[in-house]
């Protein structure tokens, strides 16, 4: 069971805002899917490996070599503000 | 114009261009046509002009075009992942498959609908407003990749490319009556697909027969730097000719009872399972004594992934931007105002099951489950050659009838998300109707064994006969 609370502390790490309602409604949806997901808690997992990736061979790496880059003028291109060739963003503080 | 070229196979139409019977550019006019007066919300962006086709109707692809899901970054082009939060978003640079498929011929016909950031089985999570299903114009053409699908099935693309987290490629082919394949995780690079769920997301191809998926699939594999997660081949893939079952053992998961799965759709399965054992297959049960807990991992471990690559859009370096009077407040509103339900509820769930005092009981417990599945499908695939199931429990469902109860929705995935969690590889073909709807038969294989599911599909489909030329389907009550 996910409580208002709960979805409130989760939406703050989560950098969400949610309005009133919103809070209401995540709070049944994710006490049912939850719900559901308890049925693991029935396994025992003790002696068990957990799995992060399933290929084997994948992660190797590139060599560390200096290659270009997007020009500066290209990667500036889709933001919602740029200003002194940077991103601009309201102050944290204001 | 020119239902006979719509209706033409990709690889009939290769061959026609490469014997001089065909103009790759009048191809492409008429799917042009064919996606500009889409009826379907299939297309989110179709090209404005006829692309010049001289070098790619010398490459093997010979100047096709191809519909590509939205969440590929296409150079130049909009992709927005069915978000708004991307609305308008061009991307400098093309997905590597992408790359690969123009370099191979393919011309880039549309961008298709989709959920949002690839969430959903029906589509109906796309900010860019649902796709319809070409058989019944009232019904979902299941997702997230529906638009992909039903742009294959209603002749609006010859072939199109989509992604695959938990069924979001297998699913809507079955909805939508055409062949998608599944890659062997890692056999494809997801360099330029914006990203869902890491350990899981795979590009693969839809296609109305076996041998254009294979032929697609066949110029998308191979290992990319760019992707560290990516791995070559031991083998290429080959144009499937297997006419027979001859020798090949089946394996129906002895948990496939029937409960939860429609009639029509089990006695369809029933029913193709008996055509295989005509072409000389041996169909057996074998055991899978975890996958029922699969969903439940799968809605731990692909929400923490995807709570995790989504806080990358903070109104920041790209995307839509709510104004506010500080910074965190921005972040906060821009991810409230243009994120859809269904992805704030899926960050939720991820930055829950990742948070301090959860983390062990819920993702390190997935992590694990992942681990016991995993083993499951490496023991069942010493006995089989092949696991079979339903690739759906149900036809395609009217549009609205589970947008109320996301877990519901969830459960459409029950047959489709444990191999994703085993990285194999699978397709859905389509084997008959219920309730004049398609129903599609799910094939899985060990890793790598595309060719051997291609081959055995290839057969099956030769059985089957199944009519999905796209001038005689469908259309629907509603149309």
């Amino acid at each position: 069971m996910i409580d208002r609370t709960q979805v409130l502390h989760v939406a703050r790490l989560a950098r969400l805002q949610l309005s009133d309602e919103e809070v209401g409604r995540m709070s049944t949806e994710l006490s049912s899917i939850l719900g559901h997901i308890e049925t693991l808690a029935a396994l025992d997992l003790s002696a068990v490996e957990p799995t992060a990736h399933v290929v084997p061979g994948a992660g190797r790496l590139r060599a560390d070599e200096v290659r270009p880059s997007l020009p500066r003028e290209v990667a500036f291109e889709n933001a919602p503000d740029v200003a002194d060739d940077g991103f601009r963003v309201p102050s944290p503080q204001a | 114009m020119s239902a006979e070229l719509t209706d033409l196979t990709a690889k009939a139409a290769i061959d026609a261009i490469a014997a001089g019977d065909l103009d790759a550019a009048e191809l492409f006019g008429a799917y042009r046509a064919a996606a500009a007066a889409d009826e379907l919300n299939a297309y989110t962006w179709v090209a404005e002009d006829t692309p010049d086709l001289g070098v790619a109707a010398d490459a093997p692809l010979r100047g096709v075009p191809l519909a590509v899901k939205d969440l590929f970054c296409t150079r130049g082009v909009p992709s927005q992942a069915g978000s708004r939060i991307l609305e308008g978003y061009r991307p400098p640079y093309d997905a590597t498959v992408v790359a690969q498929l123009a370099a191979a011929g393919t011309s880039l016909l549309g961008k298709t609908n989709q959920d949002e950031f690839a969430m959903g089985s029906s589509n109906e999570n796309s900010g860019y407003g649902p796709v319809k299903n070409p058989w019944d114009h009232t019904r979902v053409p299941g997702g997230s990749s529906g638009g992909s699908a039903a742009a294959v099935a209603a002749g609006l693309a010859p072939w199109a490319l989509g992604t695959d987290t938990g069924g979001s490629i297998r699913q809507p082919a079955a909805l939508c009556g055409i062949v998608g394949l599944k890659p062997t995780y890692g056999s494809v690079s997801r360099y330029g697909m914006i990203a869902f769920a890491s350990s899981l997301d795979q590009a693969g191809p839809f296609a109305r027969t076996v041998t254009d998926t294979a032929l697609l699939y066949a110029h998308m594999h191979g290992r990319d730097e760019r992707d560290a997660t990516s791995v070559g081949r031991p083998d290429e893939i080959a144009l499937p000719t297997g006419e027979r079952l001859d020798g090949i053992r089946l394996g129906v998961p002895d948990t496939l009872t029937g409960e939860g799965v429609e009639p029509g759709v089990m006695a369809a399965f029933a029913a193709a399972l008996e055509t295989a054992r005509s072409l000389g297959a041996t169909v057996e049960q074998v055991a899978l004594p975890h996958a029922d807990h699969g969903l439940s991992a799968y809605y731990i471990l692909a929400p923490a992934e995807a709570s995790s690559n989504l806080a990358r859009f903070d109104g920041v370096r790209y995307g839509a931007r709510s104004e506010a009077g500080d910074l965190l407040s921005m972040y906060t509103e821009t991810r409230h105002d243009f994120f859809g339900d269904e992805v704030k509820r899926r960050i939720l769930i991820g930055t829950y099951a990742l948070s301090s005092g959860f983390y062990d009981a819920y993702y390190a417990s997935a992590q694990k489950v992942r681990t016991l599945i995993a083993r499951d499908f490496d023991a069942a695939f010493a006995g089989v050659d092949l696991i079979v199931t339903p690739t759906s429990p149900g036809v395609a469902f009217p549009l609205g009838a589970k947008t109320e109860d996301p877990l519901s929705m969830y459960l459409n995935d029950a047959f489709t998300i444990p191999i994703s969690l085993a990285g194999i590889p699978a397709i859905s073909l389509p084997c008959g109707l219920s309730e004049g709807l398609p129903v599609g038969l799910q094939l899985a294989g060990p890793a790598f064994s595309e060719n051997r599911i291609l081959e055995a599909a290839h057969a099956l489909e030769r059985a089957f006969a199944f009519e999905n030329t796209p001038s005689r389907i469908g259309g629907g009550a509603a149309a």
